[in-house]
């Protein structure tokens, strides 16, 4: 038993009229895991976990909680809670009354109820605001309720629909780091969906990327950073260059590529086969690009590009540059090693980079 | 609030505030003045402080007769209206369905239809059911023509509720059934009260159709009518007078129901 999956989606679509919400979402989710669905909006991520939660029923497929089936069956006999983006707290209970709610539902009685919602309480650092009106809390404290009242029936699965979205940045990350602490302790899996990248990858052990209703990856946050399966995933990611060409020769350790700038050498990749003269995508982290004025020797991978701008906050910077060909590219650096280049805009400077530092994007 | 407005278009509005009033309470205090002068007739100057009018409608057992029609009337629709009005309101808040604009107008409909024209149809559809001519007909006619009344005040409550409420009741364990008793009702009865309230003192001071359906058991305000085609009498005055302290507090309850502190949108 304990080896099942605690959610399993077999082959699940979703259509709304002639409009396909999700598109053969088949995935498993593991017990204890922090998994989150990840897309801009539309993408279909809260369709997906309203699914979950008995909000939404799918048009095919199955959805499989604990190994049961569970189409059909009405969200209120499910214990799937949900944490809304609204928050949805009720304005005319307390506090407690809030977090009492469920419990009440399932007929527990009095006493026991007032027990298991002040232990919450206590245990989200609320207790004091019991008997307080919902309308007298702040932001903060307001999402806390909707936790507890959340977690109040020990569920095995909670569910979370951008529930950090309306604060600020100060309390998101301060909520981010109660949220994962929570969910260690508790081993209970947590199923949160976000458009925020920084959410995303700073709590999840696996993210699912997903545009237009299709799921375009599934990793950990470090597999999806460092390969990227797709064009879609390495744009989303936002620091990737990525450049499109033919494969000129395969060999065993290199590979060479012809694009419209120029031949590029890559380090083969392992899991990736191509034949000669097929077409390949590969990306190249911003972050492992480096600037030189034109004319220094490069024994690796180099362009020229022009500087169109850059951005200079925190503690790196990002230059932004065009090819002769047009195409736009990134570069993120440290203070420190752009000091030595002269990158006013309209200047013409030496991009360079490793071939070991180039990833097939296999999706392509 | 005023802060930058043209002094001379505050003035201008505030005159129109003031004329608006004047044309809408100096009759009726006017005949709240004459209902308590001695004088048989309305004219100035004065005659002297009476309560003479107020103890002949005290002993005159057809106006009680009428004010319990009405007030039986009045507390039927309330309830009726309400209930239909709640209905119809949650159905709008609740379904998206084809067809729901005309649905919304059609439920909206009556307080648009002139009431003659109303009171007609009501006394021939009741008489063609047999229905007419008692009690339960001016029931009938008032509670269609108070629903949309409340529909409206319980689907703009209802509208300033966050969607997800009722879904999260749901997701927290509550069938639909108990999720109507627990979240929704609690989060409109402000608005339940009111409509109640506003329901009655529609119901309380509406004349044409109650005359057309009502047959022998009149209410006050066909009652008035009666006396008024008999007699000019300040009666009518002081019955007015009662008549409209009745429905002003309604509309006062109701309006102070309705600014309920809790429920403002956090």
């Amino acid at each position: 038993m304990l080896d099942t999956p605690i959610v399993h989606f077999d082959n699940v679509v979703k259509k709304f009229g002639s409009f396909t919400a999700v598109e053969k979402a088949d995935f498993q989710i593991a017990r204890g895991e922090f998994l989150a669905i990840m897309g801009s909006s539309g993408c279909g991520k809260t369709t997906t976990l309203r699914m979950l939660a008995g909000l939404e029923d799918p048009t095919e497929g199955n959805i499989l909680l604990d190994g049961e089936k569970i189409n059909g069956k009405p969200t209120w006999e499910r214990d799937t809670p949900m944490v809304w983006q609204s928050l949805a707290l009720f304005p005319f209970l307390t506090v407690q009354e809030n977090v009492e709610f469920s419990l009440k539902m399932r007929k527990v009685p009095k006493g026991q109820r007032r027990e298991r919602a002040r232990k919450w309480l206590d245990r989200l650092g609320i207790l004091e605001f019991a008997d307080r009106n919902i309308s007298q809390l702040s932001g903060g404290q307001r999402q806390r309720v909707a936790l507890a009242r959340s977690l109040v029936t020990e569920p095995k699965i909670l569910l979370l629909d951008e529930p950090l979205s309306a604060l600020d940045a100060h309390l998101k990350v301060r909520m981010q780091s109660v949220l994962s602490g929570l969910q260690k302790d508790l081993g209970i899996t947590f199923v949160y969906v976000t458009h925020s990248m920084s959410e995303a990858f700073s709590m999840a052990d696996r993210v699912v990327i997903m545009s237009r209703g299709k799921i375009e990856q599934i990793g950990t946050p470090e597999e999806i950073y460092r390969e990227p399966r797709n064009r879609f995933v390495a744009d989303f990611l936002g620091s990737s260059n990525v450049f499109d060409g033919s494969l000129k020769s395969s060999g065993n350790e290199v590979w060479q590529i012809e694009t419209e700038h120029s031949s590029f050498t890559l380090k083969a990749p392992s899991e990736v086969q191509k034949t000669d003269g097929s077409p390949v995508a590969f990306a190249v982290s911003s972050e492992n690009m480096s600037l030189a004025a034109i004319g220094t020797p490069w024994a690796g991978n180099s362009i020229e590009a022009t500087v169109v701008g850059g951005e200079f906050a925190g503690a790196s910077a990002t230059v932004f540059l065009e090819t002769d060909q047009g195409q736009e590219l990134k570069v993120q650096k440290g203070h420190d090693e752009l000091k030595t280049v002269d990158i006013r805009a309209g200047q013409k400077l030496l991009v360079h980079w490793l071939p070991e530092h180039c990833h097939v994007l296999p999706g392509e | 609030m005023t802060g930058n407005r043209n002094p001379l278009i505050n003035g201008l509005l505030k005159l129109h505030i003031t004329l608006c009033l004047i044309f809408i309470f100096a009759p009726i205090a006017g005949s709240f003045v004459f209902s308590l002068n001695s004088d048989r007739f309305p004219s100035l100057p004065l005659g002297s402080f009476s309560t003479e009018w107020y103890r002949l409608i005290w002993e005159d057992p057809l106006v009680w007769a009428g004010f319990f029609n009405t007030l039986l009337v009045g507390a039927c629709v309330a309830a009726i209206a309400t209930l239909l009005g709640f209905g119809g309101a949650y159905t709008d808040f609740r379904y998206k369905f084809f067809g729901k604009p005309v649905y919304l107008a059609l439920a909206l409909l009556p307080p648009t239809i002139p009431v003659v024209i109303m009171g007609l149809a009501m006394l021939a559809f009741l008489s063609r059911v047999s229905l007419s001519g008692n009690v339960i007909s001016v029931i009938i006619a008032h509670g269609v023509m108070c629903s949309p009344f409340a529909m409206a005040i319980i689907r703009l409550r209802l509208s300033q509720m966050d969607p997800d409420l009722e879904a999260a009741a749901w997701n927290l364990g509550g069938n639909e059934w108990v999720t109507m008793r627990h979240v929704i009702i609690p989060f409109t009865k402000p608005a339940i009260y009111a409509a109640l309230f506003i329901t009655m003192a529609v119901s309380f001071d509406e004349f044409a159709v109650a005359w057309f359906v009502s047959g022998l058991n009149e209410t006050l305000p066909v009652k008035v009518l009666g006396f008024l085609q008999g007699q000019v009498s300040p009666r009518i005055n002081a019955i007015g007078s009662l008549a409209f302290v009745s429905s002003i507090s309604f509309i006062v309850i109701a309006q102070l129901l309705m600014r309920n502190p809790e429920s403002k949108p956090s």
